[in-house]
């Protein structure tokens, strides 16, 4: 592959740190700091495009920023698996960002600056993860995301708030230090380079049971991809506003966690190293684990956005499986699931949050009938659960698909005994909602708020006109958005060429 | 005139702390500026001489222009001339700091007390630092030990005495030890030169009052930079002196008498004799992690800031002792990169006690709620400082770190990979709970929020110039690692 040596990639990163800057010295001025925020969204996103035309084309970028000390680089490269990861996140930030607008003006929340900053900060470090080219750069930014997500997590301030958030930051920090450093220190002094390199690096470099430690090591330390037993953070999280949920805990940091997992099963370990010495395998049945235990739990949980949070940790799990059967349509699949688990689960915390603020529910129980004053934002949730489920023609389908013919083709007959069962728990936790939505009649419960907020009398700074049609959603911006990531999980179904095309670089080396 | 800058480097602060004191007698502003005045010129000078040092090589100046073995040498080499900018560097942000400081915490009546005996304090550590003859490290030591117990005492806090007479009696046992050492020492050779010492001892290594005088050397200096367990002096005596004090004590003393040790382990004793004839390292590996564990959960338990800062010193200083004790180039360029970083780190903690000890009058996190809002600039560097004491990348903590865990890999010894990883998670709980307090809970009292900050920004920006330089040395960490891997490189190369 022909690499262009560029600071493209470093801009990328950097624009929404820019952005970060200028959103906290507007503080005071709200329109021109979500300004910034759309402003640097749409030119990320542009540049992320015109990288990805290169990439097509069989192009690398690559960049050193500079050297920490000899050995140890701050460096960005761009390759497909690098770009397929933020094209993703960088398009659906754009979505997410009108979509905040709207969430934080209607309930007029506090310390929205820091909210937006830390949002921008946020993404920048996913970026830096996507577009690493060495262990330590990944592991820096993987660490910023982390800290900065913090204030997000913590947002409310209020006692459970903070608890939720320290569990967050007490399990993604400490697996990262407590594991995932140690790998990185192992690596070094076996292969003597972090580079992410095609085909792995440490092969042939250190004896069975060091390579088997270190695997163990990363897996357990890149706790961001929610494998049990270090998920719980993850539905901790959830006390976050939801657009935070929205992006970070159903794209940006969970994918950063699956995302890092593929780039060391690919670049650090290699396919032929870890099928080799039978890791694959292991990771496909703890994945399988985490699939099916985690969709039981969903089960029970009445909290809608709980119930999606369990359902992201078993989603998460298809990418790894993907990845560790090895088969190259399994990791096809498990590739492809990044982009179409991402728009389904961000329509459905998109609703979560729309049901919110319309109607300030959020469990499950709660919601009888209410797909007749919402009829968009059910509908949205409708294609995105289905999507979920795997039912053709929504994108969700294709990776299901993917990864079962991997599993055929790699001889793995018990997973599809999992992608079945999991299906039927997908189906069994998610359809019962969507038939309360629109079946059920609705409860004659406490009397519908028209304008949620806490106790302020004016009006909220958002065109919010459904009042006029009978209907109660949310506002505009925010049906906006979920509606068109609906439209992409039914677009990712008919055109996924682009993705796919890159899903097969990848694979092809 | 650059000749004679070794000498300089120890005269500069010794007629500074004269004529801090004639001249403070007239009008006391003028004490602080001579002795930042003073501190910043033998910077300057260290720093030159590093650079002369790195280009020509060790340079070795005779004092009177006497003959070493006879006369009293001065040697700057890769090791000392990294030690003497570290050191000079950070007297001289220390004595920034203490002007408005010293003029409200110790009051306007002690004030040229203070900065007379700082000077002194410096005299001697720089001293100590540039010296090749073993007995002026004696003369020096005892210089810095008695400005230093002064300086404990010299606050207004009450049980600052008791904990001076305790720095003092401890600190006069670890005084005795090194000189016993020394005079063990000459009494089998003759000569007092360190140069010619290392020429002298090897046949005498299998001498039992050689191998006393090491062992004297090590309980001695050992007692003076806290190794533990013979670190009881240090909880209180840093935790009750005056935050100035209390800085240059953690950032300055513990890493001069350290470095006297490594001195003497690696340039009057040999690498070979340390690591193979005596059983000294096998001692370290098993105080160090003890020391460090201990430390950290010692630290956690504190909510008085001073005395959780003490605590984690005696941790820190466990990690420069388990690089040295690990033998190899990349550990001990990890423990000389962490004497750099802990003195910043711990410098700057101290100071950034001062400053909020200073405004709010409080010493114990707990009452530290809402500091984010009243102490908006405060807060963000008390983050910096501990994000780099947790080792988090891009901070000069992690760089430290990284080269002890990779030194420990290289040793074999993975076992110390947990204990420095666990000390780190323990270091983030205890700092964590500082910066939610500072940023996610309301302060206690409403009024506190109107109440502004009036910190001087004398005492603001040399906190903010190490925090600077964390950073800094965490992004561009191949300045420090230069002249560090150069000094290591030495010290174990002379065979």
């Amino acid at each position: 592959m022909e690499a262009i040596h560029s600071p493209l990639p470093f801009y990328v990163m950097a624009v929404s740190l820019i952005a970060a800057g200028l959103i906290r010295l507007s503080k005071d001025r709200p329109n021109l700091r979500e300004f910034w925020t759309i402003g640097a969204a749409l030119v990320k996103f542009s540049l992320v495009l015109v990288m990805l035309r290169h990439v097509l084309a069989g192009q690398t970028f690559s960049y050193r920023l500079l050297t920490v000390f000899p050995g140890l680089d701050i460096a960005f490269r761009v390759d497909p698996l690098g770009i397929f990861f933020a094209v993703t996140a960088s398009l659906l930030w754009i979505i997410t960002s009108f979509y905040s607008i709207g969430y934080v003006r209607a309930l007029d929340e506090h310390a929205q600056t820091r909210y937006f900053t830390a949002f921008a900060v946020a993404l920048s470090a996913t970026m830096g993860v996507a577009f690493s080219a060495n262990l330590f750069t990944s592991f820096i930014f993987y660490e910023i995301i982390t800290l900065c997500t913090f204030p997000l997590v913590a947002h409310k301030e209020t006692p459970e708030a903070i608890r939720g958030a320290r569990l967050y930051l007490t399990y993604l920090l400490g697996t990262s230090i407590a594991f995932q450093l140690p790998a990185i220190f192992l690596t070094y002094t076996t292969a003597g380079t972090l580079d992410f390199t095609a085909g792995g690096i440490l092969a042939g470099k250190g004896s069975d049971t060091l390579i088997a430690i270190i695997f163990v090591l990363f897996m357990a330390g890149i706790a961001k991809a929610a494998l049990m037993p270090f998920h719980s953070w993850l539905p901790a999280a959830m006390v976050a506003p939801t657009p935070v949920s929205a992006l970070l805990h159903a794209v940006a940091v969970v994918k950063t966690g699956v995302f890092m997992i593929l780039r060391v099963l690919l670049d650090i370990f290699g396919v032929d190293l870890l099928g080799d010495l039978g890791l694959g395998t292991a990771l496909a049945y703890a994945a399988s684990f985490t699939i099916v235990v985690s969709s039981v739990i969903a089960l029970r949980q009445d909290n809608l956005k709980a119930r999606l949070a369990y359902s992201t940790i078993s989603q998460l799990s298809y990418v790894i499986l993907g990845a560790a059967l090895l088969a190259p349509a399994a990791v096809t699949g498990g590739i492809m699931h990044i982009v179409l688990h991402a728009f389904g689960k961000i329509t459905l915390f998109f609703t979560a949050g729309a049901i919110y603020v319309a109607a300030h529910k959020t469990k499950i129980s709660e919601l009888d009938g209410i797909g007749r004053s919402m009829p968009f934002t059910m509908t949205a949730f409708t294609i995105g659960a289905l999507s979920m489920i795997g039912v053709p023609p929504l994108g969700g389908f294709l990776s299901k698909w993917y990864i079962t013919l991997g599993a055929v083709e790699a001889g793995q007959f018990p997973i599809l005994i999992v992608l079945v069962v999991s299906t039927i728990l997908n189906a069994c936790y998610f359809l019962p909602i969507v038939y309360a939505a629109f079946f059920k009649p609705p409860q004659v419960a406490a009397p519908a708020r028209s304008n949620p907020g806490h106790g302020h009398e004016e009006e909220p700074h958002i065109y919010w006109p459904w009042k006029k049609f009978g209907l109660q959603e949310a506002p505009i911006l925010m049906v906006a958005a979920l509606t068109f990531t609906a439209l992409g999980t039914i677009l990712l179904f008919f055109a996924p060429s682009g993705f796919l095309a890159l899903a097969r670089m990848i694979v092809g080396g | 005139m650059s000749l004679h800058f070794p000498v300089l480097v120890v005269l500069i602060p010794l007629f500074g702390a004269l004529l801090t004191f004639f001249a403070g007698l007239f009008r006391r502003t003028w004490a602080w500026h001579i002795t930042t005045y003073a501190t910043l010129l033998s910077f300057v000078v260290s720093l030159d001489l590093l650079m002369s040092v790195r280009a020509t090589g060790r340079i070795s100046y005779w004092l009177g222009g006497w003959a070493p073995p006879w006369g009293i040498e001065y040697v700057v080499d890769y090791f000392s001339g990294y030690i003497l900018v570290v050191i000079s560097f950070i007297s001289f942000m220390i004595a920034v700091f203490a002007g408005p400081y010293v003029k409200k915490q110790i009051g306007p009546e002690r004030e040229l007390n203070f900065f007379v005996l700082y000077l002194l304090l410096i005299t001697g550590l720089l001293g100590m630092v540039i010296t090749g003859d073993i007995f002026n490290v004696y003369v020096f030591l005892e210089i810095a030990s008695l400005s230093g117990y002064a300086l404990v005492a010299v606050g207004k806090k009450r049980g600052a005495v008791v904990a001076s007479y305790n720095y003092l009696i401890l600190g006069t046992v670890g005084a005795v030890f090194v000189l016993l050492g020394i005079g063990h020492l000459y009494m089998v050779t003759g000569t007092l030169n360190m140069a010619d010492l290392r020429e002298r001892l090897p046949d005498l290594y299998h001498s039992r009052v050689v191998l006393t005088a090491f062992v004297f050397f090590v309980i001695g200096f050992g007692l003076k930079f806290a190794l533990f367990p013979l670190h009881t002096w240090l909880l209180s005596a840093h935790s009750l002196a005056p935050s100035a004090v209390s800085a240059i004590l953690a950032a300055a003393v513990l890493k001069v008498n350290l470095y006297a040790l490594m001195r003497v382990m690696f340039t009057v004793f040999t690498p070979a004799f340390v690591y193979e004839a005596v059983p000294i390292t096998e001692i370290f590996f098993v105080i160090t992690p003890i020391a460090i564990l201990v430390s950290s959960v010692m630290a956690l338990a504190q909510t008085n800031i001073k005395r959780m800062l003490a605590y984690s010193s005696i941790g820190q200083i466990g990690f420069i002792v388990l690089g040295i004790a690990l033998a190899n180039e990349t550990a001990l360029t990890g423990s000389l990169l962490h004497m750099l970083n802990h003195a910043l780190m711990k410098g700057g903690l101290f100071l950034l006690a001062g400053v909020i000890i200073y405004q709010t009058d409080r010493y114990h996190i707990t009452d530290w709620k809402g500091l984010g809002k009243t102490m908006p600039l405060t807060m963000l560097v008390f983050t910096i400082y501990g994000l780099s004491m947790v080792g988090v990348p891009l901070t000069a903590g992690f760089v430290s770190k990284w080269y002890l865990a990779i030194g420990a890999l290289e040793a074999g010894r993975w076992y110390f990979i947990p204990v420095i990883l666990v000390s780190s998670l323990l270091t983030a709980v205890y700092f964590w709970r500082i910066i939610e307090w500072g940023y996610f809970h309301e302060p206690d009292d409403p009024e506190d929020a109107k109440d502004r900050c009036h910190v001087p920004w004398a005492m603001m920006i040399p906190i903010m110039v190490m925090a600077f330089l964390l950073l800094f040395f965490g992004v561009a960490a191949f300045i420090p690692e230069g002249p560090a891997r150069q000094a290591a490189a030495m010290l174990l190369g002379m065979q």
